[in-house]
């Protein structure tokens, strides 16, 4: 009899090239994402080994970090050193025969947005980049994760990435998540609870009755903070809402192979029987909706809370980093959350740029407008996003509320390109770091879900989206 | 990649948590092509004033952090993004190991595919190299050969670390040319998958 597997087993199994004494395992890469930031250097390496790219068939690249998100910057970028990176991208990709989803391409986009969108990502398989970010594909039930330039270089030379095989934690959450809150709310709360090195070591599952009922798009969402908690990558078993959502994208299996694909990929759900390193039980219907007041994702309250006393912290060092934290985000200890007033309000980035994301903020901003204080930025994932929100109107509720309607990008998550934060200016951001000078030197960012806030950009400050007042269109 | 057999180098101290790889090298210095040079913006939003002049507070500002090549840090140091560029400003400035009580993954990886050491030891004796290293020009020496951190008033600590890591840090070995003595075996996969039904397949 076979022995019982988790989900990520399955997956590493099916990978191992070569398991070594001593060393760390060989694992196959199915599907290798470029970007312009963290490539250059590898190609330049691999070119100077005179080595080639073994599988340009199984690399795809886009350019999204440093791309401005004006619509006549991005095709004419000012800043002459990310123009450069970027041409860098184009010739190494060109010398190379690695597709590129270049800008006005019709699907340029943040590489985790694209990835899934394109069916480029697809349950079973082992996914890479070089970006942390990468945990977002493992919402198809893939083994995806971010390195390195050199193991990007790796991965070129040889399409393997060398590897000890991680260890593997349960993150059950039972219930539905309550009105008002959404994945990436208990994303945060899973990061409150685990902490910021909570899952170091470890491949995430998330399972329970509330992570089943999530959409493909808050799957991916929950997966893509999976590395705020230190995880080595995120997953979820494929289910019939991740072949619906799969079916008929351009990557996709055809119609030849795709009862084929189905039937494997459901046979690559956890055994009921095997076992875990670690297992997290959470009750997600006690979710509430979770603002970051700090400098970690995992210093965060529920919106109705108030920012911590630094005494109720349990040791020396945390004491010292809320009291760093506090200082550094211009906070007092005891004020109310709903009491803190915002300048800025970023939705986007590969956390929160892709549709449903979107139609939540709009649904929020429908009939309002934002606050006179406050610029608010709508950044979509890719272009395809950006398409699909006009025809449903959603720019026009963005654009009508004050807001301005954006190209796609990372844009203000983490601001290599013109998008950033004045010192001291306080965003809401649906990103997903709140780390010092993330969003702009001195910058002051809490992390917070789409609706929140887009409410909060309406009301000038943190607000509780649980009991906001819904216009009909 | 440079090799790392023992070094004998000043310890500089940054006694906090959580230090991610935003702050070792902040994103605008991300946009060049090259590996070389990112140690002039090591940890550059709390080395300088806004206006580019350095903060004296800094400790690498200080006459004995100008010339470290060990650090002595708090826990989950180096979490966050993936950049290797950490890796390469840490390099850079002149640091050849970091000392904390844990790690995040993929920086750890980073380093070690430049010759970076990183070494965990338990959080109280992390404590004491930092209240040591807080006076200027406390040295200590590793000899990775023997997995020994010593001091020259006789503080003496093993440290452990994956014996692969290990080796190739001491013969200063690129994983790729390993990776390639397995050609073949990457080849045979290649094909095996190629008849398999659990192949991934694109529309």
């Amino acid at each position: 009899m076979q022995t019982a597997k988790t989900l990520f087993e399955k997956v590493w199994d099916a990978h191992v090239v070569a398991k070594r004494e001593g060393e760390p395992a060989l694992l196959y890469i199915d599907l290798h994402l470029v970007h312009e930031v963290t490539s250059p250097q590898a190609f330049e390496s691999l070119r100077l080994a005179g080595r080639k790219v073994r599988r340009p068939d199984l690399t795809f690249a886009t350019v999204d970090h440093n791309i401005p998100t004006t619509s006549d910057e991005r095709f004419h970028i000012k800043d002459q050193i990310a123009a450069q990176q970027i041409a860098t991208l184009r010739s190494n990709c060109q010398s190379t025969g690695i597709p590129l989803f270049d800008v006005g391409s019709g699907r340029q986009g943040i590489v985790h947005v694209i990835g899934p969108e394109l069916g480029l990502t697809q349950p079973g398989m082992t996914v890479v980049c070089g970006d942390s970010h990468t945990s977002t594909h493992g919402a198809l039930g893939a083994l995806a994760f971010g390195v390195g330039t050199s193991e990007v270089e790796h991965v070129l030379a040889t399409q393997c990435v060398a590897q000890h095989e991680p260890r593997s934690m349960r993150i059950a959450v039972s219930g539905s998540l309550p009105q008002g809150t959404c994945a990436k709310d208990l994303a945060l709360e899973i990061i409150r609870q685990i902490g910021t090195d909570g899952g170091t070591g470890y491949v995430l599952e998330y399972a329970g009755d509330a992570v089943r009922a999530l959409t493909m798009e808050q799957r991916m969402t929950l997966c893509n903070m999976s590395i705020e908690c230190g995880a080595r990558a995120g997953m979820i078993a494929p289910d019939d809402t991740t072949f619906a959502y799969l079916k008929g994208r351009r990557y996709a299996p055809g119609a030849d192979a795709w009862d084929t694909a189905v039937s494997y990929w459901r046979s690559l759900a956890t055994d009921s029987d095997a076992k875990f390193d670690n297992e997290v039980a959470m009750d997600g219907s006690r979710l509430e909706p979770i603002v970051t007041w700090g400098t970690n994702p995992g210093m965060s309250a529920p919106v109705t809370a108030r920012i911590p006393k630094p005494d109720s912290a349990r040791t020396a060092s945390e004491r010292a980093a809320i009291l760093a934290a506090l200082d550094y985000m211009g906070l007092r200890p005891g004020t109310a959350i709903e009491d803190i007033s915002i300048e800025c309000v970023f939705i986007g980035s590969c956390t929160n740029g892709r549709l449903e994301d979107l139609r939540a903020a709009a649904s929020v901003l429908r009939g309002y407008k934002i606050h006179s204080a406050v610029t608010l930025l709508v950044v979509p994932g890719s272009e395809a996003v950006k398409r699909a929100a006009e025809a449903e109107g959603l720019h026009r509720i963005f654009t009508e509320a004050g807001a301005q309607w954006r190209e796609p990008g990372c844009s203000m998550c983490l601001g290599m390109n013109p998008d950033i934060l004045a010192p001291k200016q306080r965003c809401a951001s649906t990103s997903n770091r709140n780390f010092e000078g993330r969003q702009g030197r001195e910058g002051r960012t809490h992390l917070v879900s789409p609706a929140l806030a887009a409410a909060s950009a309406v009301a000038g400050h943190f607000i509780d989206v649980r009991g906001w007042h819904y216009k009909e269109a | 990649m440079q090799a790392f057999v023992t070094h004998r180098g000043v310890v500089a101290v940054l006694d906090r948590e959580n230090i991610d790889t935003d702050q070792i090298i902040p994103k605008q210095h991300l946009k060049r092509i090259e590996r070389t040079g990112f140690g002039a913006f090591l940890f550059s939003d709390w080395r300088y004033f806004p206006d580019g002049s350095p903060r004296p507070d800094f400790v690498l500002n200080q006459e004995h952090g100008r010339r470290a090549s060990i650090l002595v840090a708090g826990k989950n140091f180096g979490c966050g993004s993936s950049r290797e560029h950490a890796a390469w400003a840490l390099m850079d400035f002149g640091f050849r190991a970091v000392i904390a009580p844990s790690f995040a993954d993929i920086f750890r990886n980073n380093s070690g595919n430049n010759g970076l050491l990183v070494i965990e030891l338990p959080e109280e004796r992390v404590q004491m190299l930092a209240q040591r290293g807080r006076k200027s020009g406390y040295e200590l020496k590793i000899d990775l050969e023997n997995q020994t951190i010593r001091d020259d008033i006789g503080f003496k600590i093993d440290f452990a670390i994956d014996p692969s890591r290990r080796s190739r840090l001491l013969q200063g070995l690129d994983e790729i040319g390993l990776t390639l003595m397995h050609e073949a075996d990457i080849a045979k996969f290649e094909q095996r998958r190629s008849l398999s039904s659990h192949a991934p397949r694109r529309g």
